[in-house]
Formats: C-alpha cells, structure tokens, sequence
C-alpha cells in the first residue's frame, strides 16, 4: 500500500535564514494585534462586559428579527443588539449592564419574557452582573500569566533557559496574535474565549518543546556544527511529525466548528488561527531565538574552525559565524552577496536546496 | 522492545476492559439503563455520567448576600442593645442615640455613667469568634468630651455575612428540594454567595421566585384536640413524621427574635440545647403566651412548615429562653440555624444566572456528538492512509483513549459539558500525536539504516522523552484552567487533562504492545511505515 506523504521526504529548508523575514513580519502582525486591540477593541461578550443575552425560538415560523428589534427597542434596555444565526427560527438579543443594579437585570429579563414569550421560546437567558465580570476579567487574566510562568519554569528545569525565553517570547507571540485575531474577526471574547487562550498557550508550548527536544539532541550529536545549521537540521527532521500533527488537530478542530454548533463556535475558529501561529512560531520564532540567545557558547562555534573534517569546512566559516550573530541589524540585501555564507547543511546537496527557499 | 510480559498484556486488556464496562451504562438508552437499574441492588447501580447543566437544561444561580443590609441590621440591633443596657444601667444621655453607617454614637456627660456602661459594651462583642480566630466585631470608642461611638468592625460584618449565607443555604435547600427535581445543587461560594444549580427545570421563574423569597417564621400554639376546626390547620412537619394540627393564630412574629445560637444545658444534663432570645415586643407577647399556656406545645413554623414543637416548661417573661430536647449537637446547631433564618432574612441578591432550556441542551449534545464522530472519523481515516497497518494500531488505542476519558469522567463523577465535548474532539486530534511522534522516529531510525527491531526501540524510547515533556505543559495548562475557570470551562479542562494523563497509557505503551504482538506474527522484514 502506497501511504500518504505530506511532507515531502528528508526536507533541507535552511529555516534559520527565514528569520530575517520572519521577525520582521512577526514583529509587524504582533504591533498590529496590538494596534487592533486598542483601537479596535474586543467584542466582550457578557462573561467579561456583563449584561444579558436571551436566546429565542420561534415559536411558529421564522424568527423576525426586525419585529424583534422593534420590539424591543421599545423596552428601552440600551443598546440592543439582535442577531440571527443558523436556523431560521432562531434569534439572540443582547444588551448591556442596566442602571440600577442587580435587580434591575432581572427586571429587565422579565420585561424581555413578557413581551417575546408568546410568540417565542426563551432557550437561553444568560445574565451576569457586574461584580462577577469583572471577577471573570481577573480570573482570566491570572490564568494566563499564571501559566506562562509555570511553563517558564519548568522549562527552566528541564532545559537550558535560552529555551524557556524562546518558548516564553514565541508563547507571547502567539497570545498576541491571537488576541489580534479576536479584535480583527471581532468574534465574541467570553470565558470559552480564555479556555482557547489557553488551549493555544499549550498547544504552541506543545510544539515548541517538540522542537526544542530534538535540538537539545542534536546539540548533544553534533557538538561541532554551527548552531544555525544545527538547529536547521533539527526543524527538518521533525517537520513530517510537526505537519501530520497540525492536520490531525486541525481536522478535529474544522469538525467541531462545522458541526459543533453555535456556542463552541469561536472557541473553535480561535483554535484553528492557534495552531497555525503556534506551527509557525514554533519554526519561526522560538527556534532562531535560540541563536540569537548564544545557546552554545562562542568556544564551541568557534572550536569547530581548526578541525576541518569531511563536512564541507569553508574557510569563511568563522567568520560567517561571528557575523551571525551581528546580522541581527544587517540589510537583508546583504545576504544574497555572500554565497557561501557557513550556515550550509552538511552534506552534499547543500547547494541545490539553497536556491529553492531564498 | 518486543518483549512484553503476559501479565502486562493482561493489566493492559483488564484496562479496557473495566473502562468499557465503566463507560456502558452511560451509553445505554434512558429506558435501557432504568431496567437495568431496576434489577440491581441500590448500592449496584451503575454510576452514569454526569451531564452538565448546558446538556441536561436547567439553571444555575448566584446569589450574592447584601452586605449592605446585613450591615443595617447589624446596625439596628446594636443600637437595641445600647439601648436596653442604658436602661439596665440607669444612664441618662443628652441627645438620642445617633445611628450612622457603620455603627451608632451617644454622649453620655457623667464620667460615672460611662465606666458603666463601657465595659457592658464591650461585652457586646463576648463569645466572637472571627473566621482568623481573632478579630473584634464591635469597636467601643471613648472621646474626651463624652462621646461614645461603637462602631461595627468588618471582622463583625463578614461573620454575620458569613452566617446569613449558612442559614440562607439551609431555608434554600429546604424550598428546592420541594420543588422536586432531580439532584438540585447548593453551594456556599466565598464569603457572601451561594451558587444554586438545578438540573432540568422547566420553569426558571418559578426557581427565581422562591430564592427571592424572604423566610417567615412564626410562633403557634400546636391545637388541642378537640378545637375549634375553622381555627386550626393541618401543617407538614420537617422532619417528616406526618402532618399535625396548629392553630392558625400567629402568637409572636420571627421578626421579633433577635438571635437564636446553640449552646448547653448548664444547670442539668449539659445536653445541647438552643438559646434564644426576642426583642422588647417580642419578650412581651412570648411572656403572656407562655404564662397562659403552660403544658402545652409550642410550635415553630419556617415557611408553612413545623421544624421544632417544644413543651411550654414555665413561663418565660425575660426575653430569652431555651429550647431543649435531647438534641444531638448537630441537631441544635440546625435548628438555631433556622430560627436565625427566619428571625433575620438575609437579603439575596441574583448576580449572576445562566439558564439552559431543555430543547437546547439536546440540541448541542446532538451537535457535540456529531462533531465528535465527523472529528474522530476523519482522524482515524487520515491515520489510515498515512500509516497504514501501524495506522490501524493507532486508531484502537485512539479507540482505547476515548473510552479512558469517558470512564473517567464517570468515575470521577464530574460534569461532561459542551466546552468538555469540545475538549475531548480537541484530545482525538493530540491524541495521535504521541502515535505520530513515535512513528515518525521510527520511520527516520530505519531511514538512518538501522534493524528493524533498532528502529522499533529508538523510535519508542527517544520518541517518549518528548511526549512527557510536550504533554506536561499542556497538562499545565489544564491544569490551572480548572482552579480558575467555573462550570463549563471547569468541564473543559477536565476533559484536556483527562486526555493528556491517559495518552501515556494509550498511545504509547499499548500501541507498542500492539506492534510487539504484529512483529511476532507478521515477522516484517522492513516497517511499513
């Protein structure tokens, strides 16, 4: 039986050199989240604004969702926004906080019943009053720190710490991004929102470690090749593994957003924006910090110079190492001038796979 | 590698089995599992799982005690006591007693009168004991010009706040379970709230209405036999022994009580008892009460309902009484709690309610399971045509993983929820990914030119280091998921975390089993992976 290959066999994608592209455009996204959210804003369901949302059905027929609206903008709650979604019959009404406090979000529910209830089924009502959103706001927020810490140190433990930070940095990357989709989609940011959040925090922490591994392994194996090539090889031997991974999930997640149904929704879609930032920040982000970071110490790139074995030594080696690490600043048209600049995969086709990614 | 010892095999097997088993009841269809139920013994019944509100419909409620007007009872009932011990102490004050937010305040000229009274006051405070075991609930100030000011500590506010939250769960528990749905929760949350969930009502209004009642508690005389029958009626007794014949005159309101605390019988037995005590009015009319009715039986009425019916002794003129009877410590500590119930309703205010219709709840668990079976399926078929035959091995113990989490759940009773269902689609696709760490090893190691039973050991070994550490993170994140998320998002992390834990045993060691019984009989001569 022929089995199906989606990444294509024994990859040599120099990833490192990506960075130069990478970081920028990154660093672009994570500002414009950043951007989005405060000029944007988020669409704060009732978990975290407070307020009331009642779900309706129809009784007979479809929902009307202008009746509706006029309906109840004459009850004078605020702001009232009615939607339609999925079936016909179905409506949501939502309004904000009202002046008065609790009781008066009671009140103001039963105002909705007696003048929707009959023609209407109230599937839903959901109303959450201010002190309690803004416990949920706290609670969330900590949650995530919280875990970002926790993860920070057990990655501290269980690696060297130029790992913890690039997981950490890629971590808050995605967190960014993620939250930059949130206000872009303007989908509705509630406490299912916060559990992908999370979910996302793990799953890309997930893909990180995987990739850190099997770096640490190769460090261990090839003590003597330049960290960037080093760390190339590693993301390619993984990347079958990394891409089956994605689709699996990703397969999982596009079902429950199919036919998972209206509450799980965003919970869903946010899932699906996470694994793709995670997959990429894993290979993108995290990984290169690593250089940048000076994971190994400069003895042993450097140690390598004066034992030339058969990996193709070049003399520009030293060199294209220690600028390396200054390239952080260096014109990306700078690169293409030195065609050899040391951080070549070590076996034969090196010069073919160049070209096919620059 | 591929030798794996019988008992394992058996322990693995033994596994499945049990969660299967587990699993079963909560599968069956409800009429199934009834006549199942029915043929077991009560302690036999299979436990099933536990659907979450947002499956099942129902309500859950938060009810906040209002501080503010725990506070102003707290206020009202010490300017009371100020009151009654100016009196006992024969002081004379210019101006009134000036009540404020926080506490009242006196001026008292006679540097006499206030050595007096001061220590009483500060009595006031005798027998608290603070939620830290310290703490004050009432503050006594003195100024230089005669002015005393006792001011109501937030220590004292939090214990009364504290306490209006007991006695509001019990007078809650008690108009719930009357509405006779199934297994209604009630829970104390924090200081000042109550969080109310019940399952499948049909009516919330109705709910509503009654935890927004306030309790009434009234004193009745229980009618003799033979008594005018227009004057009696036929009350339900707590405790569930029958219905008994209680005069329909209120003889004392609840209102007029002003505090109801265990303690013990110090002059006999040292039996618990309860100690009770009225304001002014209520002394009153509960003296001449008792002085006309001595012998006969007093009853306590909560909410239509006849909790306590003691003899009537002796007289009791001075305010304050006891109610004995052979309680046990819990029993008196219950009843004081009810008559403080009634005696001060706390005011509850609704703040947070989310209610579920029951046609929605089996909307979304038809919409859970269809995503989890089009989620699974995929998977499983994805799986397949990857890795063919070790494919297959990946979708039993896929099989095997789901079946964990279920019984899971079952067995740790906690609530299967639409975020939960969501969490475990979400395992179905991480699940494999143990299987394909591991595969994907494999498959490089015989790329790298080693035997096939080098490749199988590399593969399985090198590929478990990354599993723990990738799934202890995720863990991580379950994990403090659950200790701040509530209810739905509670279930989801539950469901994550599930997932994480059993994947060691599914993914990793019996798919090695099961590659290990494949390699004894298929005798490859090069992994087709």
């Amino acid at each position: 039986m022929k089995l199906l290959r989606l990444a294509p066999e024994n990859t040599k994608f120099p990833f490192m050199r990506f960075r130069r592209v990478s970081y920028p455009f990154s660093a672009l996204l994570s500002l414009i989240s950043v951007v989005l959210f405060i000029f944007h804003g988020m669409n704060f369901g009732i978990d975290f604004a407070g307020g009331t949302v009642i779900e309706l059905r129809a009784k007979s027929g479809t929902a009307e969702i202008s009746t509706l609206r006029a309906l109840s903008e004459k009850l004078e709650l605020g702001e009232i926004e009615v939607q339609s979604f999925g079936n016909p019959a179905d409506a949501t009404l939502r309004f904000g906080l009202q002046a008065g406090g609790d009781a008066a979000q009671q009140a103001a529910v039963e105002k909705v019943r007696a003048a929707a209830g009959a023609d209407y089924e109230l599937r839903r009502v959901e109303v959450v009053g201010p002190r309690v959103s803004n416990e949920l706001v706290q609670s969330g927020t900590l949650g995530v720190v919280l875990s970002i810490i926790a993860v920070l140190t057990y990655l501290w433990f269980r690696f060297e710490w130029q790992f913890a930070v690039g997981a950490v940095i890629a971590t808050m990357h995605d967190l960014l991004l993620t939250v930059g989709f949130f206000s872009l989609t303007q989908l509705e940011f509630n406490t299912t929102s916060i559990a992908a959040i999370l979910t996302i925090v793990g799953y890309s922490l997930n893909e990180t470690v995987v990739v850190l591994d099997r770096i640490r392994e190769m460090m261990r194996k090839y003590k003597k090749m330049p960290t960037a090539q080093m760390i190339d090889l590693s993301i390619n031997a993984v990347l079958p593994r990394t891409i089956m991974t994605a689709t699996t999930v990703f397969l999982a997640l596009l079902s429950l957003v199919v036919f998972g149904g209206q509450v799980i929704r965003s919970f869903s879609l946010a899932m699906i924006w996470g694994i793709f930032v995670a997959t990429y920040s894993s290979v993108f982000i995290c990984s290169p910090m690593l250089i940048y970071l000076g994971l190994r110490n400069e003895d042993a790139d450097k140690a390598q110079a004066p034992s030339p074995t058969k990996e193709p030594a070049k003399p520009e080696r030293e060199p294209a190492t220690s600028g390396d690490e200054s390239t952080e600043l260096a014109p990306v048209s700078a690169a293409p001038k030195t065609p050899s600049r040391g951080k070549k995969p070590p076996t034969k086709n090196s010069g073919r796979s160049k070209p096919k990614t620059a | 590698m591929l030798r794996f010892a019988t008992w394992k095999i058996i322990a693995i097997l033994g596994m499945t089995l049990a969660a299967l088993l587990v699993v079963a009841p909560s599968m069956m269809s409800v009429p199934a599992y009834q006549a199942l139920a029915e043929r077991l013994p009560a302690w036999a019944k299979p436990p099933t799982i536990v659907l979450g509100l947002d499956l099942q419909g129902g309500s859950y409620v938060m009810l906040e005690v209002d501080r503010a007007a725990v506070l102003h009872t707290q206020v009202m009932n010490l300017r009371d006591d100020v009151r009654r011990i100016l009196r006992e102490e024969k002081v004379a004050i210019t101006g009134g007693i000036g009540t404020q937010l926080r506490g009242v305040q006196l001026r008292v000229p006679e540097a006499a009168d206030r050595a007096k009274i001061l220590p009483k006051l500060r009595s006031l405070s005798a027998g608290f004991t603070g939620r830290m075991g310290g703490g004050q609930p009432l503050e006594v100030e003195e100024s230089a010009d005669g002015l005393v000011r006792v001011t109501v500590t937030d220590a004292g506010v939090t214990d009364k706040v504290r306490k209006a939250v007991d006695q509001s769960i019990e007078v809650i528990r008690r108009r719930v379970d009357a509405l006779g749905t199934r297994e209604p929760s009630i829970q104390r949350e924090g200081d000042d709230r109550i969080i109310v969930q019940v399952p499948g009502l049909q009516d919330p209004e109705q709910l509503k209405t009654i935890l927004g009642q306030t309790a009434k508690l009234e004193f009745r005389l229980v009618a003799d036999p033979g008594q005018n029958p227009t004057e009696v009626e036929e009350l339900e007794q707590a405790d569930g022994s029958g219905k008994i014949g209680i005069e329909k005159q209120v003889m004392v309101q609840g209102e007029d009580l002003t505090d109801a605390q265990p303690g013990f019988d110090q002059q006999r037995s040292g039996e618990p008892v309860v100690n009770f005590r009225f304001n002014i009015r209520g002394a009153q009319k509960f003296g001449e009460v008792t002085s006309k009715n001595v012998g006969r039986l007093f009853a306590i009425v909560l909410d239509n309902k006849v909790i306590s019916a003691p003899r009537i002794l002796t007289p009791i003129t001075g305010g304050s009484g006891q109610i004995s009877g052979h309680f046990t410590v819990e029993q008196a500590n219950n009843l004081s709690i009810l008559l403080r119930a009634g005696a001060l309703p706390a005011k509850l205010n609704i703040v947070e309610e989310r209610t579920v219709g029951p046609g929605l709840g089996q909307d979304s668990i038809d919409a859970g399971k269809r995503a989890a079976y089009v989620g699974a399926g995929l998977v499983v078929v994805y799986m397949l045509i990857t890795y063919g035959v070790f494919g297959v091995f990946a979708n039993l113990a896929l099989f095997v993983h789901i079946a964990f989490i279920f019984a899971g759940l079952v067995l740790l009773g906690s609530t299967l929820t639409l975020p939960g269902i969501a969490g475990i689609v979400l395992t179905i696709g991480m699940a494999v990914d143990s299987n394909v760490l591991i595969y994907e090893r494999i498959r490089e190691e015989q790329h790298a030119g080693r035997s096939i039973l080098a490749s199988l050991d590399a593969g399985f070994k090198r590929a478990f280091a990354t599993i723990v550490d990738s799934n202890v993170t995720m863990f991580v994140a379950a994990a403090i998921l659950y200790f701040l998320g509530s209810g739905p998002v509670r279930g989801f992390a539950v469901s994550l975390a599930l997932g994480i834990l059993t994947t060691i045993i599914t993914a990793v060691t019996m798919t090695r089993m099961m590659i290990a019984i494949w390699y004894h009989y298929a005798r490859p001569t090069r992994l087709p992976i």
